[in-house]
């Protein structure tokens, strides 16, 4: 029997998870695949409502995960199996090997020298990063990672060379004794490219809600200069299309929860970089719900903020000019009309991250990947791997599932 | 106590940038015995250097640690040799070497000799660090007996739900309803709206039975028809004294859950659509309140409805009372603001009167719940009466995540037409029906509905609204402070922590936090249960929660010189500080979050920590050696950075290579709510020429995680304005910036401008004396 409590996926949710638990008293082994905790949350610019940068919050977290030794955190790490029951679980965890120190050396001049300029999932292809990279804003742990398939022959001896890269580090298993699971793996973007009316992907200047955070954000591609990515230009007519694949039965059946706030957010953005700017929004719900509606009103009493309730029908680029044409049904005029736009954002939905995957756990899905039970096993989801959540409810999320974990490890 | 310092410089992290041997023969000068070991090793973030250093400790030649090497906020997993081992962190490569110009701009050369300039800074910082060190105690932590009991007060589904988490984990509770049954609102629904998988249809609540498992579980004992008269103590130590039919009683606990939900919002708001005048307009809770009993009926003739409208949309109609409201809030707003100017200086308002909070803006803020409230019954008249066809008139179908599948299944009902659309009126017909006028809807044209029955939405105004609720019997106040914020709403400021509130040890949940749907109020039930039962193990462990979790010190008080002024109990953000007849502050430890707001407002030196307190700060102020001629060793500039934003974001600069001034030397605090004006006169008095705050923006949106630091701050440099211009010390050598952790970019900037306002000043006047 394990008190200790198994917490996989280090982003928001599993953070907050896991130092909930911890600062009762209990073990808490955190468990993330890619190289840094943060998640989604460390790729957004400015939270809703307050406008207030994800560091911050993050920056206290890994404060709290510092002065707790009950948290054990786990990057470069995967779940390959789990067996047993509540209470009683063995779960074994592969950890990918860094190559690189377990310090903070700077390694930034070696990185540098190396040769390839890789598409950087961080930036959603917006950026390049190199091979040796740690490229993260604020980055937990503070340490280099070595993306060994990316490497040439050059590359290789510079790293060989180095007395800080280990390039034969291999890959380990290890096995955790747990009582109870959180499973807090989050969202991934809804695949864009599926959305073959709305450009799907392919036309430079129609970017989706994530990029334009990465734009916005000091630390992305453009040091948070908001930029078309054709051409670099600033843009001055930018359209929001919402619902970009949710609520529509062809891709996703439910509403995304934070895509209406988020545009509203990025409106801002916009404003504030260009005061000459003019934003039109494309909804079918604006869905500011609660005291968001606060907020919805301080964004929309900018004149230059318009919103169309409208169905986006088609999405077209004209190539001479990079500049992207919407077609749109106004829904209360009730006329067609196609309008030109510098930057288009498509406000695409969120997907749960195991949608289309299998978890080493044999939990109960819905059919869009959102777990939903499993809780008589011991096992709890939280944050978005649960429903589509925005930040605060994904922290109460993950508060209430650290409350159920405790309570399965104490035995009811 | 830190006698014997061991001092080692890490080669690996600024070898090549610093003559290391120079800096080691100075401390050897300079510290002599106090710091018997001062070595340069090549690599200290490794097994080798923590070895090297572990053997020093176990021959008993030192007793603390110096690392002077990279930031404190990296590496910390490997300078640690237990808790009887003091480390301090000389910051000598993001924010010394790493940050490095030289005066023209030039950066550094690892092949030239060190410049002076930089080997005076890492100098400083050496001996701050030192010094700080010898200015610091082991943490000797006040444990507090806690008792393991929770007080729930509210006993509806939130309540009910928090009480039987609390209880599965083992934890006694105490729940107190006001009512003589408990389940709350949630006992008068018919249904609710979906609750879970697969979230297309409305379910039982289940109300019935979760009450009898609340009433039957051992570990829970309920108070019906009992109200909270007074909420007394700290942490661990609550008294609540509570009302019942059997007369007064005091109950112990150790923490408390506040879970008194909501009630309806004034039906005034209505009333511009005939709510009052026409009695087939009724509201969305007497429509659930029929569904209840079995029967939906007209209320003029007990008939059938035909044609039933639920309304949600309204704005026109909340635009009117909003301008009406919002004149007087401002006017109210004015008042406040001209009385706190004419109070005098020595009265200081410590107790925040309750306000009411209720108002228009409670309408839209309910959306969600409507929303869901009018899909709902609207399914309710299909149910009921088949050949019925219901009107959902909206303007944002407000039915956000999971939830929308809820929706999309109503949608599919042919007997419910739904359409965007702006009400204008609702006037009486014949036979009591309305005649309901639209425009704007997505039908191409203005319509009228003549309707049998119009439901219109009940809005959720939380409890801690109209009354104070948790009765603390605080010097600051009964209430939560500044519940105007939150319009009312007993919530947290922080998007990342939603339960910290600004009182330690009470958790808010459900619709007296924010207004939700019931689904998600159980996991807000059990979060708030978790924190509860999280800060019961905390203090009982002599521990602070939130934010500065783990923090073993706590603020101890030398009395013998208290003024009794009494700016520390007024300016707690959490009420932690009670007053005895005279005036002197009486500690509450388990209130207390460390953040040392109290510290920076005592003018006497009396609250200190174990290893944070006036006299070490002014002591590193004091090792900042200041050129006497600002022309030949340029200026000096002391900048307390906050360490939740301002200095992170110069480690991320730095690491970014960025540079600044090289004239400046950057002291971390808690909060800019710690800073002590005497350092600011400790700095003017040493000859430094300018001070530079680095905090959080403050505000109603404000950043600080102690809620008022950087405000306080902002207002006491204010207040020393006066001072150091009798002085003769210009006012613009001590400024706050607001600045946020992403500024990393800005910072530089910042502190370069000060630097360059700093020289057109002049030195400090005082200088040389």
């Amino acid at each position: 029997m394990s008190k200790s409590i198994l917490v996989i996926g280090g982003g928001f949710s599993g953070i907050t998870a896991a130092l909930e638990a911890a600062e009762v008293g209990h073990e808490v082994y955190l468990v993330e695949k890619s190289p840094f905790l943060g998640g989604r949350v460390m790729q957004l610019n400015k939270y809703f409502p307050k406008l207030c940068p994800p560091s911050c919050g993050l920056e206290i977290q890994y404060q709290r995960i510092k002065k707790n030794s009950n948290v054990k955190c786990l990057t470069m790490a995967e779940i390959t199996s789990v067996s047993g029951q509540a209470g009683n679980y063995e779960v074994a965890v592969r950890i990918r090997p860094r190559h690189t120190p377990p310090n903070s050396a700077d390694l930034s001049g070696l990185a540098q020298s190396l040769s390839r300029n890789i598409s950087n999932e961080f930036e959603f292809g917006l950026g390049t990063r190199k091979a040796l990279y740690m490229d993260v804003p604020f980055a937990y742990p503070h340490r280099y990672v070595l993306d060994k398939q990316n490497i040439s022959e050059e590359d290789k001896k510079k790293l060989t060379q180095s007395k800080l890269i280990d390039l034969e580090e291999s890959e380990k298993t290890i096995t955790l004794d747990v009582g109870s699971i959180i499973i807090a793996t989050g969202w991934k973007p809804y695949d864009v490219t599926k959305l073959t009316t709305l450009g799907a992907g392919s036309i430079p200047n129609c970017i989706n809600n994530m990029q334009m955070e990465r734009l916005a954000a000091p630390s992305g591609p453009t040091q948070g200069q908001i930029l078309c990515p054709a051409d670099n230009k600033p843009p001055q007519r930018v359209a929001f299309v919402q619902c970009a694949g949710s609520r529509d039965e062809n891709h996703l059946n439910y509403c995304s929860y934070i895509c209406c706030m988020a545009s509203l957010k990025q409106a801002q953005y916009i404003r504030e970089q260009y005061p000459e700017s003019e934003v039109t929004i494309f909804y079918i719900d604006l869905r500011t719900p609660g005291r968001y509606e606060k907020f919805a009103q301080q964004v929309l009493a900018d004149e230059k903020i318009k919103t169309v309730k409208g169905k986006v029908a088609e999405v077209e680029e004209d190539i001479r000019s990079n500049r992207v044409w919407l077609t749109v049904e106004d829904a209360i005029a009730g006329n067609k009309m196609q309008e030109c736009f510098d930057l288009v954002v498509l406000a695409t939905g969120m997907q749960p991250s195991i949608a289309g995957q299998a978890l080493p756990l044999n939990m109960p899905i819905d059919e869009e990947g959102f777990i939903i039970g499993g809780e008589e096993k011991g096992i709890f989801a939280a944050g978005c791997a649960k429903e589509p959540l925005d930040v605060m409810k994904s922290a109460q999320s993950a508060t209430g599932a650290a409350m159920k974990a405790i309570q399965t490890v104490r035995g009811r | 106590m830190a006698e014997k310092i061991g001092v080692y410089f890490d080669q690996a992290s600024i070898g090549p940038f610093l003559n290391l041997e120079a800096l080691s023969e100075k401390v050897q000068n300079v510290w002599g015995k106090a710091c018997p070991v001062v070595k340069i090793e090549p690599f200290l973030a490794s097994e080798e250097g923590h070895k090297t250093i572990q053997e020093d400790i176990d021959a008993g030649t030192i007793d603390s640690v110096c690392i002077c090497g990279s930031s404190p906020r990296v590496d910390w997993d490997l300078f640690d040799f237990g808790s009887n081992i003091l480390v301090e962190r000389a910051n000598l490569r993001e924010q010394c070497v790493w940050c490095y110009s030289n005066p023209d701009g030039s950066p550094l050369n690892p092949k030239e000799e060190p410049p002076e300039l930089l080997q005076a800074m890492a100098t400083d910082y050496v001996n701050m660090s030192i010094t700080k060190l010898q200015k610091t105690e082991i943490p000797d932590p006040e444990k507090v007996d806690s008792i393991k009991r929770i007080l729930i007060l509210g006993g509806g589904w939130t309540g009910l739900n928090s009480a039987l988490s609390c209880a599965e984990a083992g934890y006694e509770v105490v729940l107190l309803e006001k009512d003589k049954e408990l389940g709350g609102y949630t006992k008068n629904l018919h249904m609710s709206f979906p609750l879970s998988y697969p979230f297309t249809e409305y379910q039982e609540t289940g109300i019935d039975q979760k009450i009898e498992t609340v009433k039957g579980n051992s570990k829970i004992t309920v108070y019906t028809g009992t109200t909270l008269e007074k909420f007394d103590g700290q942490p661990g130590q609550f008294t609540a004294t509570i009302n019942s039919s059997s007369g007064q009683e005091e109950i112990s606990v150790g923490s408390l859950v506040l879970a008194t939900g909501w009630q309806a919002q004034d039906t005034k708001y209505l009333e511009p659509f005939g709510y009052g005048k026409y009695p087939n307009v009724i509201t969305s809770m007497q429509m659930e309140e029929m569904a209840k009993n079995g029967k939906i009926a007209r209320p003029s003739d007990g008939k059938s409805p035909k044609n039933v409208v639920f309304i949600l949309g309204m704005s026109k109609v909340m635009d009117n009372f909003a301008q009406e409201e919002e004149t007087e809030i401002k006017r109210k707003a004015e008042e406040k603001e001209q009385a706190k100017e004419e109070q005098s200086e020595e009265e200081i308002a410590i107790e925040e009167p309750f306000e009411i909070t209720e108002s228009y803006r409670h309408f839209s803020y309910s959306n969600e719940i409507t929303s869901l409230n009018a899909l709902k019954q609207a399914k309710y008249v299909r149910d009921y009466l088949p050949q019925s066809i219901s009107f959902i008139l909206y303007e944002h179908m407000i039915v956000p995540g999971i939830n929308e599948r809820y929706y999309q299944s109503v949608q599919d009902d042919p007997g419910i037409m739904m359409t965007k659309g702006e009400v204008k009126s609702v006037t009486g017909g014949s036979n009591d029906n309305l005649i309901v006028a639209v425009e704007n809807t997505l039908l191409g044209e203005d319509i009228e509905i003549e309707a049998d029955l119009v439901v219109m939405p009940t809005g959720i105004v939380p409890t801690t609204a109209h009354d104070p609720v948790i009765q603390l019997n605080y010097r600051q106040g009964l209430s939560l402070p500044e519940l105007n914020l939150f319009d009312g709403f007993a919530d947290s400021n922080y998007i990342c922590f939603p339960y910290e509130t600004r009182r330690t040890g009470i958790y808010a949940a459900g619709s007296v936090r924010q207004p939700m749907p019931l689904s998600r109020s159980i996991s807000d039930a059990q979060g708030a249960a978790l924190k509860a039962i999280q800060c019961i193990e905390s203090v009982n462990r002599g521990m602070s929660v939130h934010p500065r979790s783990g923090d073993l010190t706590y603020p101890k008080f030398n009395f013998v010189r208290c003024t009794q002024c009494r700016r520390c109990t007024e300016e707690c953000p959490f009420g932690a500080l009670e007053e005895d007849e005279e005036g002197t502050p009486k500690p509450n430890i388990a209130r207390c979050r460390r953040c040392g707001t109290c510290m920076g407002a005592c003018p006497e030196r009396v609250i200190y920590f174990d290893n944070y307190s006036v006299g070490q700060t002014s002591s590193m102020i004091t090792q900042i050696k200041v050129p006497e001629e600002m022309n030949e060793g340029g200026p000096r500039i002391l900048i307390l950075a906050c360490e939740n934003d301002a200095y992170p974001a110069l480690d991320m600069a730095a690491q970014k290579g960025i540079k600044w001034s090289p004239y400046v030397r950057i002291i971390p605090v808690r909060c800019l709510g710690s800073v002590n004006t005497i350092w600011i006169a400790d700095a003017m008095g040493k000859g430094q020429d300018g001070c530079l705050l680095l905090g959080c923006k403050y505000g109603d949106d404000y950043q600080c995680h102690f809620m008022k630091g950087s405000e306080l701050c902002q207002r006491r440099m204010e207040n020393i304005g006066e001072t150091l211009d009798r002085l003769g010390i210009e006012l613009e050598r001590v400024q706050q910036e607001q600045v946020a952790i992403d500024d990393y970019y800005l910072i530089p900037d910042i502190i370069n401008n000060f630097v360059d306002n700093i020289f057109k000043l002049g030195p400090n006047p005082f200088k040389g004396f």
